[in-house]
C-alpha cells in the first residue's frame, strides 16, 4: 500500500456574495498517495480549481471561506511522520509549505509571473525565500534549474523578461520554478489548456519526466480527457462541487459507472472513428448553490428516478479504489465513509 | 461532384509593421502567404493549425473584414475581391461568420432579440410584423424559446450565447458559414451539443461550412475536406480519412501524434516537436517547417516547396514527395 502523502477530508468551501453563500466545494475527500499522478477532471463551475486553490490556502477571504473539512499533509521527517492539518496552521507556516513543500502552476504562465522582474530574478526568489543559500549561488541553481526544464540559452534566458518568451517557454519557467525547492507535491491547474498541441506534448512530457525523476506527486487538474489518459494514474471526476466518480485511470474511462461521466466520455469526437451523431449531455451545468435537494446530477440524467431528486447519494464502493456516487449502485454496506 | 461554392486562389494577407517617428514600414507579418483552396457548396472544409498559422485572418480575408493583400477569392461564380464596399454588403447576406468567443461579439446592452433583428433591418427586411415572426422562427431552430430573446446577453451560459451566435449567422439564410472556433470556449457536454446542432442545421437548410479549429477530433468528426496551415501556409489538404489516416507532410504527422487520446490502450508513436513556432515576422527561408522537420534537408533550407497533388485529391507541400530530389 502507498504512503498517503495528503489527504483531503470533507472539504466544504463556500463564497459569501451578494446573491447568497455559493458552495463551489461541497464536501470533497479525497488522498493523494506518494509519487502519484491524480487527475482531477471535471467542467467549468465544477469546484477543481477551488478545491486546488483550498489547499495551497490561496482561497481569496472574503469572499472565500473553508467553512468545514480537513486537509492533511503528511511529511516524513528525521523525528517520524508528521501530520499538520493545512485549514488550521498559521498562516507563517503555511508560507513555508507553499512553494517549498506544495507548489503550484497555473494555466495561464503570463498572468503569474512578475512583467517587471527578470526570469532569474523571480527563480532566485522563491529559492532564497526557503532556503539559506548566497545569491551567487541561487543564480547558478536557476540556471540549472532552467537547463532542467529543457530551456536552451539558459544563461541568456535568466536575464530576459517574460515577455520576451514564448507560452511553452513560460509555462517551463513556471514549472522550473515550482520545482526550485523540490517539492512533495505539484498542483498543475490546467497547466497546458493555453497552449499549443505539439508544445503541450511538450509540456506533458516534461511533467511525467519530474514525476518518474524526482518522484513528485502531481495533481493534474484538467478538462481535458485525452490530457488524463496520457498521465494520471488515478482520476476524480467532480460535478457541482461534489466527487462523482473515483478511481484507477483506466477503469473510469474504459467503464465509467456514474451517469455523468458515461456521458462526458461518449460526447467526446473521436479520432479513431466517425460517429455520424456526437453523443450529448442533455441541458447545462448547473450553477454553484442552484440544486440544493438530491443529485446534483439529476436533472441532466437519463436514468434519474425519484429518489435521485429527493436525497443525497453516497459514494458507494464498485470495487476497491473504485467509488461512484449514484444510486444505481446503492448497496448500504458499500457507503464509503470518511 | 459538385461545383465549388467558393474557390480562393493565391490568397494573401501581409500586415504591415511600422516603427520610427513616422511609422514607417519597417517589416511586414506575412500571415497569410499564398493559398489556394476549393470549397463545394454542402460540404465542410476544415482548417487546422496552431495559434498564430493565420487560419482566423485566412476566414476574415475571405469575408473582406480585412483586404486581403493579394489573390482572388470567387464566391459562386464572381470575383468578391472586385467588389465595391456597398455590393460587398450585399453579398454578406449570403457568407457569413460565427465567432469564438459569442460574448465578446454580442452586443450587451441590446436584448436578444434586437441582436437577431439587426442583421434583417441592414439587409432590408422592412416589415416589422415579418423580422418579429423570423427572430422567433430562428430562436427555436437553434433550440431557444421565445422568452429568451427577452433577455440579455450576460443573462445565457456558453452554450445558449453560442446558439445565438448561430442564429445571427443563420437569419438570413447565408449560403456559406465561416465557423472560426465555434466550440473551443465551451465545456465538453455542451461542446457536443452545438457540434450536433450545427451538423442539424447543415441537413435542414443546406448549408456550407467552412470550420476553423486547432483542436483534430472536432474538425475530425465534423468535416469532409481539411487543410492543415502552417506559418500562412497550407502544408496538406485532403479528405478527412486519407489526412488522419496517411498524414503525408511531416507536420501533419507530428500533429497527429501529438493529441492525447482518451483511451489507455491506444498506444501512438510519438512524434514530440522540438523548439517553438517561428516568428511569422521572420519566416525560416525555404520550407517553413525546416527548422522543427525531423526529415529536413539541405534542399528545404533554400526552396520553399509548391503544393503538389501526390495522390488523387491529396495535395501536400513538401520536398519528401519531390520526384526530382527526395527518393
Amino acid at each position: 500500500m502507498k504512503k498517503t502523502i495528503l489527504e483531503v477530508r470533507n472539504l466544504h468551501t463556500h463564497f459569501y456574495t451578494d446573491k447568497g453563500v455559493v458552495p463551489a466545494v461541497d464536501g470533497v475527500s479525497f488522498s493523494l498517495y506518494e509519487g502519484e499522478i491524480l487527475g482531477i477532471v471535471g467542467e467549468s463551475g465544477c469546484g477543481k480549481s477551488v478545491t486546488s486553490l483550498s489547499i495551497m490556502g490561496l482561497i481569496p477571504s472574503p469572499p472565500g471561506k473553508i467553512v468545514d473539512g480537513e486537509i492533511l499533509f503528511r511529511q516524513q521527517q528525521s523525528a517520524g511522520e508528521k501530520t499538520e492539518d493545512l485549514v488550521k496552521v498559521s498562516k507563517k507556516r503555511l508560507r513555508e509549505i507553499r512553494g517549498n513543500q506544495i507548489a503550484m502552476i497555473f494555466q495561464e504562465p503570463m498572468t503569474s509571473l512578475d512583467p517587471l522582474f527578470k526570469i532569474g530574478d523571480q527563480i532566485i526568489e522563491a529559492l532564497r525565500n526557503h532556503q539559506r543559500i548566497s545569491k551567487k549561488e541561487a543564480r547558478k541553481k536557476a540556471m540549472e534549474l532552467i537547463k532542467s526544464v529543457g530551456i536552451p540559452r539558459a544563461d541568456e534566458i535568466v536575464d530576459e523578461y517574460p515577455h520576451q518568451l514564448s507560452g511553452g517557454m513560460r509555462q517551463r519557467v513556471m514549472i522550473a520554478m515550482a520545482m526550485a525547492c523540490d517539492p512533495e507535491i505539484l498542483i498543475a491547474d490546467e497547466p497546458t489548456t493555453a497552449l499549443d498541441v505539439t508544445i503541450q506534448a511538450q509540456i506533458l512530457e516534461l511533467m511525467k519526466k519530474l514525476n518518474r525523476e524526482k518522484g513528485t506527486a502531481i495533481m493534474l487538474i484538467t478538462h481535458d480527457l485525452g490530457v488524463v489518459a496520457e498521465m494520471c494514474d488515478r482520476v476524480i471526476v467532480m460535478y457541482a462541487g461534489k466527487v462523482v466518480e473515483e478511481g484507477p485511470v483506466r477503469t473510469i474511462l474504459k467503464e465509467p459507472k456514474h451517469p455523468y461521466t458515461q456521458g462526458l466520455i461518449r460526447s467526446l469526437p473521436k479520432l479513431n472513428k466517425r460517429e455520424k451523431r456526437l453523443y450529448s449531455i442533455p441541458g447545462q451545468v448547473p450553477k454553484p448553490g442552484s440544486i440544493l435537494s438530491g443529485c446534483r446530477f439529476a436533472p441532466r440524467c437519463e436514468v434519474a428516478f425519484s429518489q435521485c431528486f429527493a436525497k443525497d447519494p453516497e459514494l458507494y464502493r464498485i470495487k476497491e479504489g473504485h467509488q461512484c456516487r449514484c444510486f444505481l449502485y446503492e448497496k448500504e454496506e458499500d457507503i464509503v465513509h470518511v | 461532384m459538385s461545383k465549388p461554392l467558393l474557390q480562393v486562389k493565391g490568397l494573401k494577407k501581409y500586415f504591415d509593421i511600422t516603427g520610427g517617428v513616422f511609422s514607417r514600414k519597417v517589416g511586414e507579418i506575412k500571415a497569410v502567404d499564398d493559398i489556394t483552396f476549393d470549397v463545394y457548396e454542402g460540404e465542410v472544409f476544415g482548417i487546422v493549425g496552431e495559434s498564430g498559422c493565420g487560419k482566423s485572418t485566412a476566414a476574415k480575408t475571405i469575408l473582406r473584414l480585412i483586404e486581403p493583400t493579394d489573390g482572388e477569392i470567387i464566391f459562386a461564380d464572381q470575383n468578391i475581391t472586385e467588389l465595391s464596399f456597398e455590393e460587398m454588403r450585399k453579398l454578406r447576406r449570403d457568407m457569413q461568420m460565427i465567432f469564438q468567443d459569442p460574448y465578446a461579439s454580442l452586443n450587451p446592452r441590446q436584448r436578444i432579440e434586437k441582436v437577431l433583428e439587426e442583421p434583417l433591418i441592414v439587409h432590408g427586411i422592412s416589415d416589422k410584423q415579418e423580422r418579429k415572426q423570423r427572430v422567433q422562427e430562428i430562436l427555436e431552430v437553434v433550440g431557444l424559446t421565445e422568452e429568451h430573446g427577452k433577455r440579455y446577453p450576460h443573462q445565457f451560459s456558453g452554450g445558449q450565447r453560442q446558439r445565438i451566435g448561430i442564429a445571427r449567422a443563420l437569419i438570413l439564410n447565408p449560403k456559406l458559414i465561416i465557423c472560426d472556433e465555434p466550440v473551443s470556449a465551451l465545456d465538453v457536454s455542451i461542446q457536443s451539443q452545438i457540434l450536433n446542432l450545427m451538423e442539424d442545421l447543415q441537413e435542414q437548410f443546406g448549408l456550407t461550412y467552412i470550420f476553423i479549429s486547432h483542436d483534430l477530433s472536432v474538425v475530425k468528426h465534423i468535416s469532409d475536406r481539411i487543410g492543415v496551415m502552417y506559418l500562412g501556409k497550407m502544408v496538406e489538404l485532403a479528405d478527412n480519412e486519407t489526412l488522419y489516416e496517411e498524414p503525408l507532410h511531416p507536420y501533419t504527422q507530428s500533429l497527429l501524434s501529438a493529441i492525447p487520446e482518451p483511451d489507455p490502450d491506444i498506444k501512438k508513436e510519438r512524434i514530440i516537436l522540438q523548439g517553438d513556432l517561428p516568428s511569422p515576422t521572420n519566416p525560416p527561408t525555404g520550407c517553413a517547417f525546416h527548422t522543427r522537420c525531423p526529415f529536413s534537408m539541405e534542399h528545404c533550407k533554400h526552396v520553399c516547396p509548391k503544393m503538389k497533388e501526390v495522390k488523387p485529391n491529396h495535395f501536400v507541400a513538401c520536398h519528401l514527395y519531390d520526384e526530382a530530389v527526395g527518393t
